[in-house]
């Protein structure tokens, strides 16, 4: 159990540090590096500790956290409050106030009577929740060390907060570990909200119109989850005197399925699930550690984190299946959209929406085959998507734009970034990687108890096998001539965490069995008693596929650059208007260069119309789920 | 073995030809004088051809883009001028815009007469042609040979 | 009669996958042969000898090796390579999913040859190609989907000896997957990206910059990809193996026959059409296989 304080409060301890040493204080990246080296080593720690622990539960005396916790949470709300007055927007304040009269009514009408026997707890997937928040999330703050030098120098009218950003940062991943470990349902709500306000600061941190208007997006939209949330709570405590999440899971369907209701619902806010997509895809205007941090590993894996946690609760009504339909419908919709957009970090904020969509999917179905895949798509994405966000965040300014039509033979401009690109999108859609074999079983999952999953998922990977291929074309494509090697001015923190991130893509997938044995089937034991069966020889055959790639690649790359030379080289083909290797003869003797664009098919995918057909059905999804459930 | 002279592929070039003979080589395609029975296909593309059908006498422009085509084109490869205007410009020979024949500029192996060459002319041009290809790549292997012994 | 199914039992998988590798060039190539032979024939001409894929393949050969870039070959090479692989899993009775999963990485391979060489017709060949692809991959996961809901298993093996008629439960499958199937063959209206040899598209489309050898080896990664398509197409028939073959090798003369007929669709017409044609066909299969169940 101290592990799990420790891992609390230690990053709130560097986040203070952080914001109080002076920048100009020489050790302070030795102290970050040495945070984050011990942040990632302690979940490691956890997890081979209790390999063969069931999951367990620890008393704490809370009296004076809760009393310490609704005073920060007061704080909390006045601070919103006030910058939002001073913003001239009101839907924050008054959600916020609804909030607060809510919890501070239900604390003083029931505060003493609530009794928690165990307040935190620590099992299988709160470990892997643990090495996605620690080793990821210490990665992503040792890549800022170098990036924000940079922005700042890309942004000069933005003031230079940095050791307010790295404080939110570190507060952050915090509140993620207390997410995690909480199992007192009060406390889950305060490190919720303390992930809201972490996000609404850092998406504006570069405080221009833009930012403000995504940031208080993301305020409302999550704040309305926290509403929900907060209803989800007194309901739960009035009808059924709990408050922990544990006990929770024990009750009696009928008792507890709106609280249930209410949890999922929150958690799809907090996954910019749809209706509330637009929040995420508005947040692209952060700094890129923010994008790859918050909103792709691990705030909105904290949204999917709690419906999985839930949806036991759920299991064969129709509200689970309203929660399936919903995340089925953003997978579908979002990858669509997702063919249509050009920009780089709109891709990839789709993406994710789209495989959070997919999980949401998995929770709802809840049999063990389908949340074995979804814990594998937590793991797989969280690790692909971080490493892809932080790329494209150094082509940014290397290139100056994040478009990906400026992408253009971006493996002649920036060779080693665009080797470590090309790992993560394979690692997003294509076999031997991760994502395939999560895929595989979510489709075996979803025939057996829901084809019209099924159907969503056949065309949705369709969809996500279009804008990854594009995309790949773009950046290996090659052409005769000198470009500009741009690649020294990246940093050596930069670089390491992308090492570090390639490295862990690559070895998730070939570590995969080890996990699902180890970590994930125990899991699944103690929610279904039962654990899918894993075809051996289908997993022999994606090893086989894995170090076959992983030996053939790098001989042939070699022999093909190296070793081979019986060849000739000419131009390609331009009708026979050749003039050098980038331009040819055009009308009226002129020389045109060569230009090559990506096809967006922004008439059938564009953004507005599949947005508004998302909204729309997922609104009724969710006026359905809820209404089932009420009545 | 003779693999060439079973599966050659051409490119048809118009070099600013009336298009009189352009279209005798495309009729050659065609159910009547059917080409195809012999292996050869009409390809657009320098790099999957074997042969390079030129019609037309050539001038500036399209000079440049016959040498760029003929670069394009792996060994072995035959150049075919196809009617009189490839072969030295005929009528238009002394116009001042004219180079008169593809000879000026680049290799010929095969002469196909006629104004418009017919299309049984032009089959056995090709067909000659074929041969050529066989001779070439014989050639160029005793060379590959003989510098490898080295 | 049962004297395939025989040797499907008694070969083991190793000497199942072996012969799929070394047989199924020569099957392909001469399928290619009887199509040429054939579409000529349609056209009232006489058409090259049945042999020419053979030739043409041997030609190129032997021809010069001219690259545009020093890595172009190599994507093309790990094309076959996959073809090869995904060719030789079905064969062997492995798991249809990732059959089809390995065979678009295989695709995914080619498309990026497409795309490395940074030539416009070479670029949007194999835009097109993406778009072929991902017109198909609905329909091909769906009759993985149709057949699991039939036998209860996604294993080839399971799935070609099985005793009743698959394409009693899966003529919507099997009509949607026949629609596709013209899309992967590559044969009009669906020939967006790289077309067959006589028909021209933005030139040669996607092999635009591939020559001599390596334009062999993508000849031949089709055949052995056509071979394990008309093995697909054999599952739907596997309860009399003779009839299986029989209508495989029908299918391939419709093929020919809708390719002599129709011209080049534009790609929205396809990407359209396909996923519709999925939908109507493929989907209701599928709901109404599911609906049965319960």
């Amino acid at each position: 159990m101290n592990a799990l304080i420790f891992l609390i409060l230690f990053p709130l301890f560097i986040s203070l540090l952080a914001l109080f040493l002076p920048r100009a204080l020489p050790g302070r990246k030795v102290i970050g590096t040495i945070a984050n080296a011990v942040l990632c080593a302690v979940p490691i720690y956890l997890l081979f500790a209790t390999l063969d622990q069931g999951p367990s539960y620890f008393r704490l005396e809370s009296g004076l956290i809760n009393i310490g916790m609704l005073v920060l949470e007061v704080l909390i709300a006045a601070y919103i409050i006030y910058l939002s007055v001073r913003a001239k927007r009101y839907l924050p304040v008054i959600l916020v106030v609804v909030q607060l009269v809510t919890m501070l009514g239900f604390e003083f009408s029931y505060g003493h009577s609530i009794q928690v026997e165990h307040s935190m707890f620590l099992d299988k997937f709160s470990i892997i929740m643990a090495l996605i928040v620690g080793i990821i999330g210490s990665a992503i703050c040792l890549y800022g060390f170098g990036y924000m030098p940079e922005y700042h120098e890309h942004h000069p009218e933005v003031k230079d907060r940095r050791n307010y950003f790295a404080f939110l940062m570190y507060l952050f991943l915090s509140a993620m570990f207390g997410i995690i470990f909480s199992n007192n349902l009060m406390w889950l709500f305060f490190f919720w909200e303390v992930t809201t306000l972490c996000s609404f600061l850092l998406i504006g941190y570069r405080d221009d119109k833009a930012s403000r208007d995504s940031a208080f997006r993301a305020l409302n939209m999550n704040l309305i989850g926290g509403v929900v949330f907060a209803f989800g709570i007194v309901i739960l405590f009035v009808s059924s005197r709990t408050m922990e999440l544990d006990k929770l899971l024990l009750l009696d369907q009928g008792v507890v399925l709106l609280p249930a209701v209410c949890f999922a619902f929150a958690g799809l806010a907090k996954s910019a699930q749809f209706p509330f997509s637009s929040w995420l895809t508005g947040a692209m205007v952060a700094p890129t550690p923010v994008s790859a941090l918050l909103h792709s590993s691990t705030m909105v894996k904290a949204g999917v984190y709690l419906i999985l946690r839930v949806s036991p609760v759920m299991e064969n009504t129709v509200a689970a299946q309203m929660l399936t339909l919903i995340g089925g419908v953003s997978f579908l919709v979002t990858a669509l959209i997702a063919i249509s957009q050009s920009n780089a970090k709109k891709v990839l904020a789709y993406s994710t929406i789209s495989n959070l969509g997919l999980i949401v999917a998995c929770a709802g179905v809840n049999t063990d085959a389908a949340v074995w895949s979804a814990l594998l798509l937590i793991i797989f994405h969280a690790v692909a998507k971080s490493l892809l966000f932080l790329c494209v965040g150094i082509i940014e300014y290397k290139l100056g734009s994040r478009d990906i039509e400026d992408m253009d033979f971006l493996i002649m401009r920036l060779p080693k970034l665009t080797a470590v690109m090309m790992i993560g999108m394979a690692g997003m859609f294509l076999a031997p990687f991760g994502m395939i074999i999560s895929k595989f079983v979510t489709l075996k999952a979803f025939i057996n108890t829901n084809p019209v999953m099924a159907i969503i998922l056949a065309y949705g990977s369709a969809a996500t096998i279009f804008f990854w291929t594009k995309w790949m074309g773009k950046i290996i494509s090659i052409r005769h001539g000198e470009t500009e090697v741009r690649e020294h001015e990246v940093s050596n923190w930069e670089w390491t965490t992308l090492g570090i991130l390639a490295v862990a893509t690559v070895a998730v997938c070939i570590a995969f069995p080890f996990i699902s044995f180890h970590v994930i089937d125990p899991y699944l034991m103690q929610l279904f008693n039962t654990v899918p069966v894993v075809d051996t020889f289908n997993i022999l055959i994606v090893f086989v596929i894995m170090f076959g790639l992983l030996i053939i690649l790098p001989l042939g790359l070699f022999y093909y650059a190296f070793i081979n030379k019986d060849y000739k080289r000419v131009g390609t083909y331009l009708g026979g208007g050749n003039i050098s290797n980038i331009t040819y003869e055009g009308a009226m003797e002129s020389s045109q260069p060569i230009q090559i664009k990506n096809y967006y098919l922004e008439k059938y995918f564009g953004e507005e119309r599949l947005f508004y057909i998302g909204v729309f059905v997922s609104l009724t999804l969710i006026f359905i789920m809820f209404g089932v459930t009420a009545i | 073995m003779g693999w060439f002279k079973r599966s050659p592929w051409i490119l048809h070039y118009n070099a600013t030809s009336c298009n009189g003979c352009d279209i005798e080589v495309i009729v050659s395609l065609t159910p009547l004088y059917d080409l195809e029975r012999f292996g050869i296909i009409n390809t657009g593309n320098p790099k999957h051809a074997d042969i390079l059908a030129v019609t037309g006498s050539v001038n500036e422009k399209s000079r440049q883009v016959l040498i760029n085509l003929y670069e394009q084109m792996p060994n072995p490869k035959v150049i075919v001028a196809v009617g009189l205007c490839a072969i030295s410009g005929c009528v238009f020979q002394d116009c001042y815009n004219v180079m008169g024949g593809v000879d000026k500029v680049l290799p010929v192996d095969v002469y196909v007469p006629g104004c418009a060459a017919r299309p049984e002319a032009i089959i056995d041009g090709v067909l000659k042609a074929c041969e050529i290809l066989e001779e070439k790549y014989s050639q160029q292997k005793k060379i590959q040979s003989r510098l490898a012994k080295i | 009669m049962n004297t395939i199914q025989e040797m499907f039992q008694v070969w083991s998988m190793l000497e199942r996958m072996l012969a799929f590798v070394l047989l199924a060039p020569l099957l392909g190539g001469l399928i290619a042969g009887i199509d040429r032979r054939v579409s000529a024939r349609f056209q009232g001409r006489y058409g090259p000898p049945v042999l020419q894929p053979f030739y043409d393949v041997l030609k190129l050969f032997r021809k010069e090796r001219i690259i545009v870039n020093r890595f172009q070959n190599f994507t093309m090479v790990l094309f076959l390579i996959f073809t090869i692989f995904s060719g030789a899993l079905f064969f062997a009775g492995a798991d249809l999913l990732l059959t089809i999963f390995s065979l678009a990485l295989a695709g995914t391979f080619f498309v990026l040859g497409g795309f490395c060489v940074g030539s416009p017709y070479s670029h949007l060949g194999a835009e097109r190609e993406i778009i072929q692809q991902v017109a198909y991959e609905p329909m091909v996961i769906l009759m993985a989907v149709g057949m699991y809901q039939v036998t209860g298993s996604f294993k080839v093996s399971v799935i070609a000896q099985y005793q009743s008629p698959l394409i009693l439960y899966l003529p919507g499958v099997f009509a949607g997957f026949l629609y596709i199937l013209t899309i992967k063959f590559r044969k009009s209206p669906f020939d967006l990206s790289m077309s067959h040899h006589a028909h021209q598209e933005i030139v040669r489309g996607m092999t635009t910059e591939f020559s001599g050898p390596t334009l062999a080896l993508i000849e031949i990664a089709h055949w052995y990809e056509n071979v394990m398509l008309l093995g697909m197409v054999y599952l739907f028939f596997a309860f009399n193996p003779w009839l299986g073959i029989g209508i495989a090798l029908l299918t391939y003369l419709f093929e020919i026959f809708i390719d002599m007929n129709y011209a080049r669709f534009k790609w929205q017409l396809t990407f359209g059409s396909s996923w519709l044609f999925t939908a109507v066909a493929g989907v209701s299969n599928i709901i109404v296989l599911g609906l049965m169940k319960i």
